[in-house]
Order: structure tokens, then C-alpha cells, then sequence
């Protein structure tokens, strides 16, 4: 029994953290858009606006559901609830600290990357349910832009897996820090076992990780549906792609998942590249830095920072960066990305068989 | 190729290099200053918005906005009225028996207006009215930001008579008008004899 009331209660606070997360994401984008653009952003409600993202969550509770007499209804409500899910799903095997992981799950990388792609078949649900040829083309244009985008993402994944060894997320951190089982090298030179910190990262045990970490940022930001790939819901064109239907609580989960999905694949690029919780701090001789910081409290505190930093990156990018061209983005993930990702595969190999 | 790629980097970098500057620039806000200001144009950084309801952005006295009638320079002739291309300004004039008074040009004035409205939520603020006025009566001001509850608030009433006043002018008119008419028959009928 206490078995299950476990599983419900870290599932709620996992609902929790996305919620807040998302209203938390909501007023910062709105906030850094605001300041790049010499603007102030919200101001009126709170201090500083501070209380905007829960006024806007309050009035979206309180519209009305409307669906398209012409939409396909099952499809039209099911389609934010498998959004979300999928994306909500994900956080299920991601580890917040040394032995705090909701599932360690050993196949757990290849479980979130599976998980993610139905959010594709969520948002063909709502454009195709929306029975709106604006939604329909946000979806398709969606659909045709994550799958090909999973590829150099994936591939990007593998490249780290390989020089980590394992699925387990969980395993993939503790290899990246001073509570690893293995000797770890800087460069495939300095051992770097015992001082542990930002030399141990994956990014820094094998270089050219620094390249396989760019082209999996690139590509997760095309599959968040993000600036400057959001052509699925480019507003110029298509209003707002296959969320144009949608309103009140719907359009909220729809929100909600977005958000997530950036919180989401910003973790598993630092739980893979970055470190994960592992603290950026080596331990410096009597100092010992890296071991004072490396507890279940700090690796929450640096997990979420070093998230939230890639979120802001994520957003920075938004609101500096234009729209891709379709013909573009496709020519760049297929001609660019996909074979600089498996290019970094092979190199991962090569790095695995001689330098470790 | 390479070309290409570099310049790839070289413009995602300045791009990415701008938004950032402008976004810890914005840790300042530049001051609200009228333009007539000296430094109006010397601000370069920090955010622009003024919060209005809270922040005014000064205006000169003699603004463009809404208009504004003094009552004892006008003459009531109804030019103002006839010039309105949107025909926002109604005029009702009484004759005065006598020269009522004097505006502050020395213009005699000889009419009461028993009615003067502008109508501001057809006014289109052209500044028509303000040019031909003979007294300059007329103007426009600085204030821009009256909202009402309903549009009949939108109808400024400049007259200063009340309905009272204005009808005991009517009657002084007529019993003058008819007087100079009996005055008028009684002669004729003399010269007829």
C-alpha cells in the first residue's frame, strides 16, 4: 500500500513542478523578451507583475471549452491530455540528485526518447481533430519537422551513451563526478577522479561532446517547437499553428507541455553533457569543494540551475533569432546536423576504444 | 562553403551579442522628459516604457488635443460650425436687443448662444475651427485623456445660459420684433393717409 501512495505522491510533485515550472518560464520569457526589447514586460499585477503568469492561468481556468462543431471531438479532446502526458511522462526516469530519481530505470534515455515521440502523435491529433486547415498544417509541418529533427538528436544522445556506457540517466550522472565507481580522464589524460567538479562533465572527459552537445541544443529546440523552428506554429502564417482551435483549460495544457518539454529536454542534455547534479566545483586540495557540494539538497540546487540556465539560453535564442525558412530547416537537419551527429558517433567509438 | 558557415556564426553571434546587451541594459530605465527637453535625445540606454496611467510624458501648454471654448470672447457667428468637415459643433444663437458687451479684443458682442456643443467623439481634430474663430475663442489644449462612461458624456455643452435665461431672451427678441413691427405698420399706415 505505502508502495503506491509513494508512486502518487512523487507523480504529484512532479505535476506540481511543471505547473510551477511553467508559470515560473511564462513570466521570465515574457519578462527577458521584454528587456531585450527595451520594454518593461508585465508591471501592473504583483510587484513587478510578479503575480501575471497565475492571473492569466485564472483567467484560462475560467473560459469556456469550446470545440469546433465541424472537429472531430474525440480526437479534439483527447489530443492536449496525450500532449501532455508523453511530455510529463518523460520526467519519470530523470534523476534529481545521488540516489533521487523517481524511476532508475536501466533503459532509461532510450524509455524518455521513446516516450517524447508521442507528443508528435498528439499534436497530428489536434491539428487533424481541429478540422482547420491552418491547424492541419502546424501539425504536419510539426510532425515532419520532430521526426526528422529526432534523428541528430538521438544520434547526438548515443554519442554521450557510448562514452558513458549505460541508459540508466541515473548512472550517466554519478559517471560525470567524484562518486564514480570508474576513474574518469580530463581530456583522456588527467585523472580526475577525486577532484571531481566541471572537468569531470561528460562534455569535458571527451571534446568532441562539446560539438554532439550543440547539434542535440539545436535539435531539441526544433523539438520544443521553438524560435527559430517554431514553423508549425509561426504566427505570421499560420495564426498559431495546431493550437488554433484551442482554448481555456485545453489550450492551457497545451501551454503547459510546451513549457515542460523545454525543462525536459534542457535536463537531459546537462544530465548528459553537463554533468547532470553534479557540482561544477572541484575539490582543490584541502578544499574540498566538490565533496561539501555534492548532497541530495545541492544536487537538486545544481540540476535546477544548470536547467534553468539552458531554459534562458532556450528563450534568448527565441527572441534574437528568425524564423526558419521550411526548405531551410530541412536541408539543415538532414545535410548539416545529421551527419556532424554521426561523426561525432564515430568519434565517440574511436575516443571508447583508444583514449579510455 | 566555409565563407558561408562563418558567416553563419558571425551573424548568430552578433544577433545573440545585441539582445544580450540590450537585456542587462535594461537594468535602467530612461527618465520621462517632455521633448522640448535638451536631453531628450541624449538618452541612448535602458528601457523606454512609460507606464502611463502612472507616468505622464509632459506636453506643451498649447497642445492638438481637445478642444476648449471661453464663452466671454465669443461672438457666436457660427463660423466654426459652418467650417467643421464632420459637423461636430452645434450652434443656437439668439439676437440681443442691445450690444451685450465687449470680448477682450474690443469686439462687440451682439448674440447670445443659447446652445454651444462640440460634439468630442466626432471631433477628428483637424484644428479647423481654432483657425477661422474672429476671437480666437476656440482652442485646443492639452488634455487628451478623458474617458467616459457614456457617449453622451462626449457632448461638451460650452453655453453658459440656462434654458430659463435663454428663453427670456427669445421673449425680449419677439416683443422687440414685434414692436418694430407695429412701429413699421403704424408708419405705413400714415403715409397711406
Amino acid at each position: 500500500m505505502n508502495f503506491y501512495l509513494t508512486y502518487v505522491l512523487v507523480a504529484t510533485a512532479l505535476f506540481a513542478f511543471t505547473a510551477l515550472f511553467t508559470l515560473f518560464a511564462l513570466y521570465s520569457e515574457r519578462k527577458i523578451s521584454a528587456f531585450m526589447q527595451d520594454r518593461l514586460g508585465p508591471m501592473e499585477v504583483g510587484k513587478y507583475g510578479s503575480l501575471q503568469a497565475f492571473a492569466d492561468i485564472l483567467k484560462m481556468l475560467q473560459k469556456e471549452f469550446i470545440i469546433p462543431s465541424a472537429a472531430d471531438k474525440a480526437l479534439f479532446t483527447l489530443a492536449p491530455v496525450v500532449i501532455f502526458v508523453s511530455v510529463y511522462l518523460g520526467f519519470a526516469a530523470l534523476p534529481w540528485a545521488p540516489g533521487l530519481s523517481p524511476s532508475s530505470l536501466n533503459l532509461g534515455l532510450f524509455y524518455i526518447f521513446a516516450i517524447l515521440s508521442m507528443e508528435t502523435i498528439g499534436i497530428l491529433m489536434a491539428g487533424w481533430g481541429s478540422n482547420n486547415k491552418y491547424a492541419l498544417l502546424g501539425s504536419m509541418r510539426s510532425v515532419a519537422q520532430m521526426v526528422s529533427y529526432e534523428i541528430p538528436a538521438g544520434i547526438a544522445l548515443i554519442s554521450a551513451v557510448m562514452i558513458s556506457q549505460t541508459f540508466n540517466m541515473q548512472e550517466v550522472s554519478i559517471k560525470q563526478g567524484i562518486l564514480s565507481s570508474e576513474t574518469i580522464f580530463f581530456l583522456g589524460v588527467w585523472d580526475v577522479r577525486g577532484i571531481g567538479g566541471i572537468v569531470a562533465w561528460n562534455i569535458f572527459q571527451a571534446p568532441h561532446l562539446i560539438v554532439a552537445y550543440l547539434i542535440y541544443f539545436i535539435a531539441s529546440l526544433a523539438e520544443c517547437n521553438r524560435a527559430p523552428f517554431d514553423i508549425p506554429e509561426a504566427e505570421s502564417e499560420l495564426v498559431a499553428g495546431f493550437h488554433v482551435e484551442y482554448s481555456g483549460l485545453r489550450f492551457a495544457f497545451v501551454f503547459l507541455a510546451e513549457y515542460s518539454m523545454m525543462f525536459l529536454v534542457g535536463m537531459i542534455g546537462v544530465i548528459l553533457f553537463l554533468g547532470g547534479w553534479n557540482t561544477p566545483l572541484p575539490n582543490i586540495g584541502a578544499a574540498k569543494l566538490a565533496t561539501w557540494t555534492t548532497t541530495v539538497g545541492w544536487g537538486i540546487f545544481w540540476v535546477l540551475i544548470k536547467t534553468m540556465l539552458v531554459v534562458a539560453v532556450q528563450i534568448w535564442i527565441r527572441w534574437t533569432l528568425p524564423r526558419l525558412r521550411v526548405d531551410q530547416l530541412m536541408s539543415f537537419c538532414w545535410k548539416v546536423l545529421t551527419p556532424l551527429a554521426f561523426l561525432c558517433m564515430l568519434m565517440s567509438g574511436i575516443w571508447r576504444l583508444t583514449m579510455m | 562553403m566555409n565563407g558561408k558557415l562563418f558567416n553563419v556564426f558571425n551573424t548568430i553571434a552578433k544577433g545573440l551579442n545585441l539582445t544580450l546587451r540590450h537585456f542587462f541594459a535594461a537594468a535602467e530605465s530612461r527618465d520621462v522628459k517632455p521633448i522640448m527637453d535638451n536631453d531628450y535625445f541624449a538618452q541612448k540606454g535602458g528601457t523606454t516604457t512609460i507606464q502611463y496611467p502612472h507616468q505622464k510624458l509632459p506636453l506643451p501648454e498649447v497642445g492638438r488635443y481637445q478642444l476648449d471654448v471661453e464663452m466671454d470672447d465669443c461672438i457666436v457667428c457660427d463660423l466654426c460650425a459652418k467650417i467643421c468637415p464632420v459637423d461636430c459643433i452645434e450652434i443656437e444663437s439668439i439676437k440681443a436687443t442691445e450690444a451685450i458687451g465687449k470680448t477682450s479684443d474690443g469686439t462687440t458682442k451682439r448674440l447670445y448662444a443659447a446652445k454651444f456643443d462640440i460634439d468630442m467623439a466626432k471631433c477628428m481634430y483637424c484644428g479647423l475651427c481654432t483657425v477661422v474663430c474672429p476671437t480666437e475663442c476656440i482652442i485646443m489644449t492639452d488634455t487628451y485623456d478623458r474617458s467616459t462612461l457614456t457617449l453622451n458624456e462626449m457632448v461638451y455643452k460650452f453655453s453658459d445660459m440656462t434654458a430659463a435665461e435663454a428663453e427670456a431672451k427669445r421673449m425680449e427678441l419677439e416683443k422687440l420684433n414685434a414692436e418694430r413691427l407695429a412701429a413699421k405698420q403704424a408708419a405705413s399706415q400714415s403715409d397711406r393717409k
